[in-house]
């Protein structure tokens, strides 16, 4: 009786917890479903689910129409080197701050994370003149610095939460066992930081990936990335839900898929580790 | 165990990040402060010298100051409501036992790796639009007459979308937070009667309180400046221009910087507030 019971309250929760997914879901299910009709059944009435002719066409179209790769390739630049060149400045600090911790680690790991506060639109207008004093507007060097900077507290953070976890007692052993600095860092710290590392890693190219002020407000032809290419759309003429739809499934597509794999250091990520 | 030898080079390693950091926050921030104080247009004769506290005054005494803010206050209120109601259920549903409770999580999520463009165009062309948007199908399938969303509905309409794209966030925090809570209280509690309203007003809900907090004053900070919604769906028209878009309007569209910078000052100190909080939170949970 009590079994039927719980079996009954599963079925409902599934149901239930289904829906409300789908629900949620729906948005980008009906873009990438709407990439593959032709323009005219994009905007049939009744809209159209299934039963369309499936085409590739739209993909050919904005390919070809809008030089895609090229802002592809941009995105791809500016989100992974920012977070690259991140990861490079922030092992250094990370490591020294869970390993060799002074009074002051705290404070400056908190002041670390009020940079991340400050308001963007605070400090547009330096930030743009700076980037044409140094001729950097429109380039992706430019944005691969600005993102890299705004990104910088959280790279800290999580790896400063990762390398926290990794038992000093070991690298204490290797040293006793008389490993050098080098020869601790390389065989016996890396191997073990690797996965905090490779989760920072993904968690920053989704956040670089989808910035969307500095990528709008610093590019204009040359560097613009997918954030802007999408933006591009927002004053359409003719048919266009089809080739929008088709060019925003291209930009969102790598980005899901990531962003499925880093999901569970994304809580600890973003919340500074105040949630785990 | 730390000798002065890594203690040196340990600050040589923390220098990089430190530095840089310090130049990003301190130097765009001078120059706010600098120009917040001159009267300077670009494109109209330039730095025009100093005018004392002329652009705070005017930027707040301006018709589309307090309209703004409470446009921030409206958007940033509402996605806060909305979430946090909504990802407490969600998160709540999600802990029960059920069949494929992974894939769920990964349906839910999804919207928040969405880029920010995306999201606000796919919402106002393909289900906000008065005439070919699904949302307009539906009503007229009940027999109601279609909604100009962006137009009539405009701010409900932002928050609708931004609160599309943050659900996810709170209502993955807030599972992690109640994945963490003792079951064994609640069974206890259940045993002696309590009912299920009781149980989650007096146990789930005080233990979510921390991560409710965290999750409101994470958002806050993201939703204060939010830009790529409103920049391409209304572009700031329709009662939609927040402090974060007005200040943009000021210093790149009509290239007023000094009056821009006043604003920017504004926002910071906006902002500061709510970080304050969140750095108590964060601050208490480091044992360094």
């Amino acid at each position: 009786m009590a079994r039927n019971v719980t079996q009954r309250r599963k079925i409902l929760n599934t149901a239930a917890a289904w829906t409300i997914g789908l629900l949620i879901f729906f948005p980008i299910l009906w873009t990438i479903l709407t990439s593959f009709k032709t323009e005219a059944q994009a905007i049939a009435d009744p809209p159209i689910f299934l039963a369309f002719d499936w085409t590739l066409e739209n993909y050919g179209a904005v390919m070809e129409r809008s030089n895609y790769s090229r802002f592809l390739w941009n995105s791809i630049v500016i989100a992974g080197g920012s977070t690259i060149l991140g990861i490079l400045i922030a092992v250094p600090a990370a490591w020294s701050m869970a390993f060799v911790p002074s009074k002051r680690t705290k404070d400056i790991l908190l002041w670390m994370l009020s940079t991340k506060m400050l308001p963007a639109v605070g400090v547009l207008y330096p930030i743009y003149l700076l980037f044409i004093q140094f001729g950097i507007l429109d380039t992706k060097i430019g944005l691969v610095i600005v993102l890299m900077l705004i990104n910088l507290p959280i790279i800290v953070w999580m790896l400063y939460t990762y390398f926290k976890e990794i038992p000093g007692e070991i690298l204490e052993a290797a040293r006793m066992d008389g490993a050098s600095l080098k020869e601790e860092v390389l065989y016996v710290l890396t191997p073990m930081a690797i996965p905090g590392i490779a989760s920072t890693l993904l968690l920053n190219v989704i956040l670089a990936w989808n910035e969307a002020f500095w990528t709008l407000n610093l590019t204009a032809a040359k560097a613009a990335p997918l954030t802007a290419f999408i933006a591009s759309y927002s004053s359409p003429e003719g048919l266009f839900y089809a080739k929008l739809s088709a060019a925003s499934t291209m930009a969102i597509a790598p980005i899901l898929v990531l962003g499925w794999f880093s999901q569970k250091q994304l809580v600890s990520g973003l919340t500074f580790g105040a949630v785990k | 165990m730390a000798t002065q030898h890594s203690r040196s080079a340990a600050r040589i390693m923390m220098a990089p990040a430190v530095i840089l950091l310090l130049g990003w926050m301190l130097v765009p921030l001078t120059m706010t402060l600098y120009f917040s104080f001159k009267r300077y247009l670009p494109l109209r004769g330039g730095d025009l010298g100093w005018v004392g506290f002329e652009n705070y005054i005017r930027f707040i005494s301006s018709s589309s100051f307090w309209p703004s803010v409470m446009t921030t206050l409206t958007i940033v209120g509402g996605v806060l409501a909305i979430t946090v109601v909504l990802g407490v259920f969600l998160a709540l549903l999600l802990n029960q036992p059920m069949w494929g409770r992974g894939f769920v999580r990964i349906l839910v999520i999804a919207p928040f790796f969405v880029m920010p463009t995306v999201s606000a165009l796919v919402w106002k062309n393909m289900f906000m639009d008065p005439n070919y948007g699904l949302l307009a199908h539906l009503w007229e399938f009940f027999g109601a007459t279609p909604v100009e969303w962006l137009s009539q509905a405009s701010l409900t309409s932002i928050v609708m979308i931004v609160s599309w794209q943050w659900l996810p966030f709170a209502t993955l925090i807030l599972l992690t937070a109640i994945q963490s809570l003792d079951s064994e209280q609640l069974e206890a509690a259940e045993m002696d009667g309590a009912p299920a309203t009781k149980r989650f007003a007096y146990i789930t809900l005080p233990h979510l309180g921390r991560a409710i907090t965290v999750v409101i004053l994470i958002q806050t900070i993201f939703l204060l400046s939010i830009f790529a919604e409103i920049f391409v769906t209304t572009g700031g028209a329709f009662g939609t221009k927040t402090l974060t878009y007005l200040i943009f309007q000021r210093v790149l569209e009509s290239q007023n910087v000094g009056l821009g910078s006043a604003g920017g000052v504004y926002a910071i100190i906006l902002a500061n507030i709510v970080a304050i909080f969140l750095m108590r939170i964060v601050g208490k949970n480091l044992d360094t």
